[in-house]
């Protein structure tokens, strides 16, 4: 009798296999151990091959769209953080970016450096994420533990920055929250370090791994002309060899000035996203080197010259309504819970008082900043830009990050809409996993990066 | 610029509008020739506009000016990698007959794209091969990003409905 | 007090102690709070000092439900069909404001927090909450096992 081999035995060709009409259909997700995310596959298998996949979304549908129209132009920033929540700081400066354009006001230049520099810490950790995320489902929890550790590093940077891990609300329309605190070139060096240390270690795990390369190798692939249909844009597309960033192709704020490559691959398969997100994430970190030397010191800081006084008595004096001068002094009230030790954020923003939210220690420490807040956020007052549309798309984590924003003139949007970075390589899923076996759904949906908050908004 | 006036030259009446507000080409186009002008931007080698960036819908039932116009705005972005430039087309319809011919054929993104917007808006797509809800649940009644409909009116599966 | 209570009052004390140490979560991550669920598991933070390193996903062998991110309606079925699943004993901790209330997101797709659903033992409240504060209501966790009658 003739030996039925593995192939043949999963394909149902060889001996005693049978084929054809036995195919079973499972469910996989939403709530699945594999599965960083929620989102349902209905895979019809023969046998272990899957030869049809139905996917199903929206489980994490949370009325982003609808919600920001509640509110005014600012207060879509909190929501933006839950997009991807990943790399919440690249959402906020692409809504922002939106709203600017729409405006049609231009952020300094200072603003314009950090904005990039958040972005690309943003960006290595949405990868670090993904790729460990992705190799702890093949196994490798080693790589997870010490991903999330380089994670940790650089989250310690966001949070001396933005005063929280996680959720940032950093980005504001015109500027940012506050300005970058002392210290932070060398922290962002000496954890880029640590960072490159860990990628180091990553890359001899896994990179020529025997294990890590039968699953990753060949498994989810898709083709060039296929990844262009389904509107596949980052990591995904630049795995089949499109060298297209919206960095390089139409640079926003300033990274036409900064040197950086964009790496491709031919394959498109899993292995090839994981070789175009680590040497991704060397890249981001090369723009920050360059970003950190080159960044000028903003126009800014000229309206915060002056003597340091105790938080206490300039409240004091604002309730007594001394409150000339005030406004140009910088106080030493810290958002980051370390009390008077530490210098305030001074602000960064454009000088047109009209668009730019005052930052918090002005909005609760003086008239004028309570005033200045006052009439951005009541109702009926607040930014107004001119009736009209805008889109700008900006480079995620996933690919292209775009917002469409429209206004009808009023103080708040009629309608924001996000185009997802992740929502078309889900789309495609299907196409990537049928043929393949059962057991390739899992490294295929883990080099995806499926994102649920910007996936179903 | 140069995009729009070869847009307008080809298809003439077509084009019922084109504006270039923020340096973004826009041209609004007639819901009978939608299909061949993206088509004719996908293939001409000119144009070329080979990704669907996004395909969307905006209600302007309360935008000042359009309360009584075409309800429904259907936006198109389209992205050409080759020549690296954008467009954007719009095509407007009304309450009564929200419907637009599916791009399935050209794009096969355009298929969970304006499943979206049916789900959303409740803008139909003749010829689309699967029109079904793709974030809601298909219980749901209503389409949610219509500007008449709450934003609290909630309908759960389980559970109280408050 | 008799005898017999006695003994079953020490035994109780045991029990709750023994559970207390041997937590077996099962993580039902939805949204961001998975991040900050992640960074609190990891190396870092190390809840594998409490006993909780392990999580089980599946709802059978685990004790503890974890619901990590916003639930919305078309979750909720789901939700409530894998607490259904645990075995007893069994307690649910709501991990971030959204779980808790439905926090900031009060609209027509999103769950006003957990408890219109399943019963809840601890709520953690924040946006997402740093792990510190996780680590807190995993403590508070611990104290309602050990504390409370148990059935065995």
């Amino acid at each position: 009798m003739a030996r039925t081999t593995r192939r043949e035995f999963m394909l149902g060709e060889g001996s005693g296999t049978g084929s054809g009409p036995q195919n079973v259909h499972v469910g996989v997700g939403p709530a699945h151990p594999a599965m960083h995310g929620i989102i349902r596959i209905e895979a019809e298998l023969d046998g272990e091959v899957i030869v049809g996949a139905e996917v199903e979304i929206g489980y994490l549908h949370r009325a982003f769209e609808k919600d920001c129209e509640q509110g005014g132009w600012n207060n879509a920033i909190p929501f933006t953080d839950r997009l991807n929540y990943v790399s919440p700081l690249i959402n906020n400066f692409g809504y922002a970016s939106a709203v600017e354009k729409l405006l049609g006001v231009d952020v300094t230049e200072r603003c314009k450096y950090i904005r990039v520099i958040m972005s690309e810490i943003s960006r290595i950790c949405d990868h670090l994420t993904c790729v460990g995320a992705s190799a702890m489902e093949l196994g490798a929890f080693t790589v997870f533990l010490y991903m999330i550790k380089a994670r940790e590093f650089l989250w310690e940077l966001v949070e001396d920055v933005t005063g929280a891990r996680l959720t940032i609300s950093y980005g504001r329309v015109g500027g940012v929250k506050a300005d970058l605190p002392d210290g932070f070139a060398e922290k962002t060096l000496k954890a880029l370090k640590q960072t490159r240390e860990v990628l180091d270690e990553v890359h001899r795990l896994l990179t020529g791994n025997r294990i890590f390369m039968d699953r990753m190798v060949g498994v989810g692939a898709l083709s060039r002309e296929e990844t262009i249909g389904y509107a596949i844009t980052g990591p995904l597309l630049r795995a089949v060899g499109v060298p297209y960033d919206v960095r390089r192709a139409q640079p926003y704020y300033v990274y036409d000035r900064l040197e950086f490559e964009i790496p491709t691959q031919k394959d498109g398969d899993n292995y090839a996203r994981y070789l175009v997100r680590m040497a991704e994430m060397e890249q981001s970190m090369r723009i920050v080197e360059q970003a950190l030397a080159t960044i000028p010191s903003g126009p800014i800081n000229v309206d915060f010259e002056g003597r340091a006084i105790d938080p206490a008595a300039y409240v004091d004096q604002g309730k007594q309504g001394k409150t000339e001068g005030l406004l140009l002094v910088p106080i030493t009230l810290s958002p980051n819970l370390e009390g008077q030790q530490r210098a305030a954020h001074r602000r960064v923003n454009v000088a047109d008082k009209r668009v730019v939210l005052p930052p918090k220690e002005t909005a609760y420490g003086s008239i004028e900043g309570l005033m200045n807040h006052f009439m951005l956020i009541m109702e009926g007052y607040g930014i107004r830009p001119p009736a009209g549309e805008a889109y700008v798309a900006v480079e995620g984590a996933n690919g292209e990050l775009g917002f469409y924003v429209v206004s009808d003139g009023s103080d708040r949007p009629y309608r924001v809409r996000c185009r997802p970075p992740c929502l078309p390589p889900v789309a495609a899923l299907h196409r990537m996993i049928t043929g393949e076996m059962v057991a390739d759904l899992i490294p295929t949906f883990g080099s995806v990066n499926m994102i649920g908050g910007e996936l179903d908004r | 610029m140069a995009i729009l006036a070869e847009l307008q030259r080809r298809f003439g009446d077509a084009i019922v509008e084109i504006h270039d507000h923020r340096a973004d080409h826009t041209a609004v186009v007639a819901r009978d020739a939608l299909l061949a002008v993206l088509a004719h931007c996908r293939d001409d080698v000119a144009l070329a506009f080979d990704v669907l960036m996004d395909l969307t819908a905006v209600d302007y039932l309360k935008f000042p000016g359009r309360e009584d116009g075409p309800r429904f705005d259907v936006v198109y972005h389209l992205y050409s990698i080759t020549h690296n430039h954008r467009l954007r087309l719009k095509v407007r319809v009304d309450e009564d007959d929200a419907s637009v011919p599916s791009v399935v054929a050209l794009w096969p993104i355009a298929n969970w794209l304006e499943r979206e917007v049916w789900d959303m808006f409740g803008v139909r797509f003749e010829g689309h091969p699967d029109l079904r809800r793709l974030l809601m649940y298909e219980e749901f009644v209503g389409h949610p990003l219509r500007k008449d409909y709450p934003i609290s009116r909630r309908q759960p599966l389980i559970g109280p409905a408050s | 007090m008799g005898v017999g209570s006695f003994f079953t009052g020490k035994l109780d004390e045991a029990i709750g102690w023994a559970r207390k140490y041997s937590i077996f979560q099962y993580p039902f991550v939805t949204a961001c709070c998975g991040m900050e669920y992640m960074a609190t598991a990891c190396s870092h933070y190390d809840i594998d000092r409490f006993g909780a390193g392990l999580p089980r996903f599946s709802p059978r062998q685990a004790d503890v439900l974890f619901v990590v991110g916003t639930i919305s309606h078309k979750m909720a079925p789901v939700l409530k069909r894998v607490y259904d699943q645990m075995t007893e004993p069994k307690w649910v901790v709501a991990f971030g404001v959204c779980t808790c209330t439905g926090g900031f997101y009060d609209n027509y797709a999103t769950v006003m927090g957990i408890d219109t659903i399943i019963p809840v033992d601890i709520y953690i409240p924040g946006c997402p909450p740093r792990p510190e504060s996780v680590i807190d209501g995993l403590m508070k966790l611990q104290d309602k096992i050990a504390a409370q009658a148990q059935r065995y």
